[in-house]
Parts: structure tokens; sequence; C-alpha cells
């Protein structure tokens, strides 16, 4: 395999450090702050939803999981599909991206969006362009971390 | 008639005679709003799709130009436009519903002036004798195609910018002598620049050296000096661009004013507006010029100006395969008749 980083040359390298002093920086630390409160609010809600399934329904701590997933994935859709989820995104960054709300998003905005091209095709072959990375690496990582867990129970170790 | 390396002087003075201009919701309620012709209150502008939404733009934009002077689309011999979708699709279906015999163009954003140099060459040179040359963007639609769905809640850096909706078409003509029209008067076509930026989320930092290497070919060319436009107006840099293209034309020598140095995506929207460093999008200039700048032109605030529209080639393949950005930029001068001289 050839190296993936061309070579820059001089003239370029100048050009570059020209425009690094011009190119608005992220606001780090304020995206931080921002996302720490609204991703913090949107887990506040969720452990509500939990709550609300353990006291009036017949689930456990263990068992109330998904359907507050569940839940909170349908409000995120409400959300995207009013319009307000990518305008929480641009404020929030991280904090609206990163809870189970943000990859509700992810779905049904490309659902939403390759609407107009069918529902097979469409819906069906774009729903899960940005989505499908999340859980083919989610799914494969479950995978290793459970490995060696059960490894490690069966080494004695924990 | 070739001018040094890469110019060209139209002896001829080809004229723009009329302009046609529509744009989309965000424009109308940006700070160039009465300069359009037609704003649409809604994205999908009554079609199903944002493609066809798109074509709707610069049918329209076609259209107003021409009722203006009263000129049916059998009169004009040339339509030559230019989009960001794949394949030209919006452009392509738009001269579908024209039939004028048509000339599809891609230069990204740069499509508005590589199009108005060539129909401004084509008519010159007695190749025709009008010509409808546009560019268009549609903000959703172009979206669709190389950053995220819509409606995706990603969070957009300071460096971004916003595609325009809307599409501006001039009505090129050959000069018949009327005083106060706009004329352009010579082209410059810009070559690939690549200074290594690979952040599509950074265009205007891209194109910047494109746009530079463009603007000093223009004046080495025409062994002309800055001083003699009253406005050099460059397509859509945005904020950070537009900084880096003054430094860079500063650095080369050129004695260029910041007053006279303009950027068509920083005067499209309001300073309260979300678009992070300013617009952009072939829509861009095309809008701008056509609608605003030629309106400036004919009020006599300026004389003579020179459009640069500037273009990243990139796509959505290019920057996953670790490519860098690719951009150019192509000049024209526009000159009102009877202006001094």
């Amino acid at each position: 395999m050839a190296s993936k980083k061309k070579k820059t040359t001089p003239e370029q390298l100048k050009y570059q450090q020209l425009q690094q002093k011009h190119e608005l920086k992220r606001p780090v630390l304020k995206n931080c702050i921002k996302a720490f409160f609204v991703g913090g609010l949107i887990c506040m809600i969720c452990q509500a939803v939990s709550f609300f399934y353990i006291y009036y329904f017949n689930f456990t701590e263990q068992t109330a999981g998904n359907p507050t997933v569940a839940t909170m994935v349908f409000f995120s859709m409400l959300l995207t599909g009013f319009g307000v989820y990518d305008r929480l995104g641009q404020f929030a960054g991280a904090g609206s991206a990163v809870p189970v709300t943000g990859f509700g998003n992810a779905v049904i905005s490309a659902a939403i969006e390759h609407r107009t091209e069918g529902l097979v095709l469409g819906v069906g072959g774009n729903m899960f362009k940005l989505a499908g990375a999340v859980i083919l690496f989610g799914v494969v990582s479950a995978f290793f971390v459970a490995l060696i867990k059960t490894l490690l129970g069966v080494w004695g170790v924990l | 008639m070739l001018q040094g390396h890469q110019s060209w002087i139209f002896a001829n003075r080809p004229m723009i005679k009329a302009t046609g201009v529509s744009g989309g919701p965000f424009e109308a309620n940006g700070n160039l709003a009465n300069e359009f012709d037609l704003l649409h209150e809604d994205l999908w502008m009554g079609e199903e799709t944002y493609e066809k939404a798109h074509r709707v733009l610069l049918e329209e934009a076609m259209h107003a130009a021409l009722s203006k002077v009263d000129c049916q689309k059998e009169e004009v011999q040339f339509m030559m436009a230019g989009d960001l979708i794949n394949q030209l699709t919006p452009s392509n279906l738009a001269a579908r519903t024209m039939q004028i015999p048509f000339m599809g163009l891609y230069g990204a954003c740069s499509t508005s002036m590589e199009s108005l140099a060539l129909a401004s060459f084509i008519v010159n040179y007695q190749g025709a004798k009008r010509i409808l040359s546009g560019a268009s963007s549609h903000n959703a639609a172009v979206e669709k195609q190389f950053r995220y769905p819509t409606e995706y809640g990603g969070q957009k850096p300071p460096t971004a910018q916003w595609t325009v909706t809307g599409a501006g078409v001039a009505l090129v003509c050959e000069n018949d002598g009327t005083k106060g029209v706009p004329v352009t008067t010579s082209a410059t076509i810009g070559k690939v620049v690549d200074m290594g930026i690979t952040d599509p989320f950074n265009m205007g930092g891209a194109m910047a050296p494109a746009a530079a290497d463009t603007i000093i070919a223009h004046f080495r060319d025409r062994q002309i000096e800055p001083s003699y436009y009253d406005l050099i107006v460059t397509g859509d840099l945005g904020r950070i661009g537009q900084k880096a293209t003054y430094e860079l034309l500063i650095n080369s020598g050129l004695k260029i004013n910041s007053n006279q140095f303009k950027d068509c995506g920083l005067l499209i929207y309001k300073d309260n507006q979300p678009v992070q460093s300013g617009g952009s999008g072939a829509g861009c200039s095309a809008t701008v010029l056509y609608g605003h700048l030629l309106n400036q032109m004919k009020k006599g605030i300026y004389s003579k100006i020179l459009v640069v529209a500037t273009g990243a080639l990139l796509s959505p393949l290019t920057f996953q395969q670790d490519e860098s950005i690719p951009c150019i930029a192509h000049a024209v001068a526009i000159e009102t008749e009877g202006g001094m001289e």
C-alpha cells in the first residue's frame, strides 16, 4: 500500500501557515461545556423515563433499558422530523450526538432525506448510511469486550 | 483576442442586456432580498424533490431575464449553465424545458464566471447573437450530495459556509450601442491550484490561493493596476478565504485597497443569520452579481468591476480517498457602457 499522506511542498506549507492565521478555531471549551450540560440533560430525561417504566410497569432496573431507549429514539425522531434536532445539534455538538437520541437522529434524518428516491432504494438503501458504521463497530467491539470478559472468567481473574 | 498568457479581451464589448435572479427562503431573510426577481418561501418550491426544485430556480431566473427585454426563448442561440449536482441534473432538466441549444459547464462555484466568460467570447466573435448564461445551487440538494442529510444534527465548525439557494442568469447579447448597459470587456481563465488543504468544512481557506492566482494573472496579462477597477469582488471565499486572499495579493506586491475588495458570500446574508463563515455555492456569485452588483452599476455606484468566482473542485469521493481540495477561479471584467474611460 502506498502511503496515504502525500508530501507537502514548501509552497503549500507556506500557504497553510498563512491560512492558519485567518482560520476561525472551534471554541473547544465553550463547546465542551454546552455538550456537557445538554448531554447531561438528555441523560437526566432518560433516567426519568427509566424510573417511569420501573414504577408504573413491571420493569426492573436491568430490563427498563430497552423501553427507555425506544422511547428516547422515538422522541428524537419526532424532533428530527419537526426540524428541531439539527438546530440542537449545532448548539450542543457531542452533547446531542453521543446519547442514543443522536443515533436515532442519524437514522431518521437519512430516511427523510432519501424518501424522494422511493421506499426501497431510497429509504431502505440509505437509512443506515450514517448509523451503519455505529452499528457495525458497536457490535464488533461488544463482541471483543464480551470475549475478553469470558476469557478472564475462565482463567479465574474475574 | 488573447492577451498575455490566459486572458481574453472582448473588443466588441458584449452586453449583459438583462438578468434574472431567483432565491429561496433563507435568501429572502438575507441582506439582498430586494435585489431578487423572485423569492420562494419554501425550499420545495412546490416540487416533489429538491433536485426538481433546483431546476425550477434556474428556469424561473431564465424566464425572468427573457421577460425583462421581451425576448422569446427561440431568439436565444445557446444556453450555458451549470450547478453542483451530479451530472448537472438540474441544469440538464432546465435545458430540457427551455429547448435552447445547451452546453453544460462544471466549475463548481466558479461556474457563473466560466459560463459568462465563454458566452462573452462566443458573442464577441459573432458565434451567437444571444446567449443565456447562468449558474444555480440549492442548499438542501447540495448538502444531500456533499455532506450529511439536512436534518442530521452534526455540529458545523465556524469555518463552514452556507450553500446559497438561488439561480442567477444573464442574457449576453451583441452590443447594439445602448448606453448605460453593463458590458463584459475581458476575462481571465484560471488554473487549478491545490495548496493541500483537506478540510471540506474550510472551502474558503482552500480556494484563496486559486483566487489570488487568477487575480494576479489578470493584472499581469492586462497590464493594468487594481485601481483601474472600482470593485474587485470574489465569489464565495467567506471570512477566512477573503482575508487569506487579501494577504496573498498584498504579499505579491499588488496595490489593492481593502475597500475595493469584497466577497459575494459576505454580502448576501445578514450578520445574525447562522451561516458561519458566509455564503457559498454556484448560485452565490451568480445571484449577487446579476442582482445586487449589476443594479449598483446601473445606478452608477460602480462603473468597472472585476468578478472572480471561485470553485472548490472536490467531490465526496475525493474527500473520502484523502485527496486534498483542488480549486479554481475565473475572472470577468464588467464595465458600464458610457462610463468614464
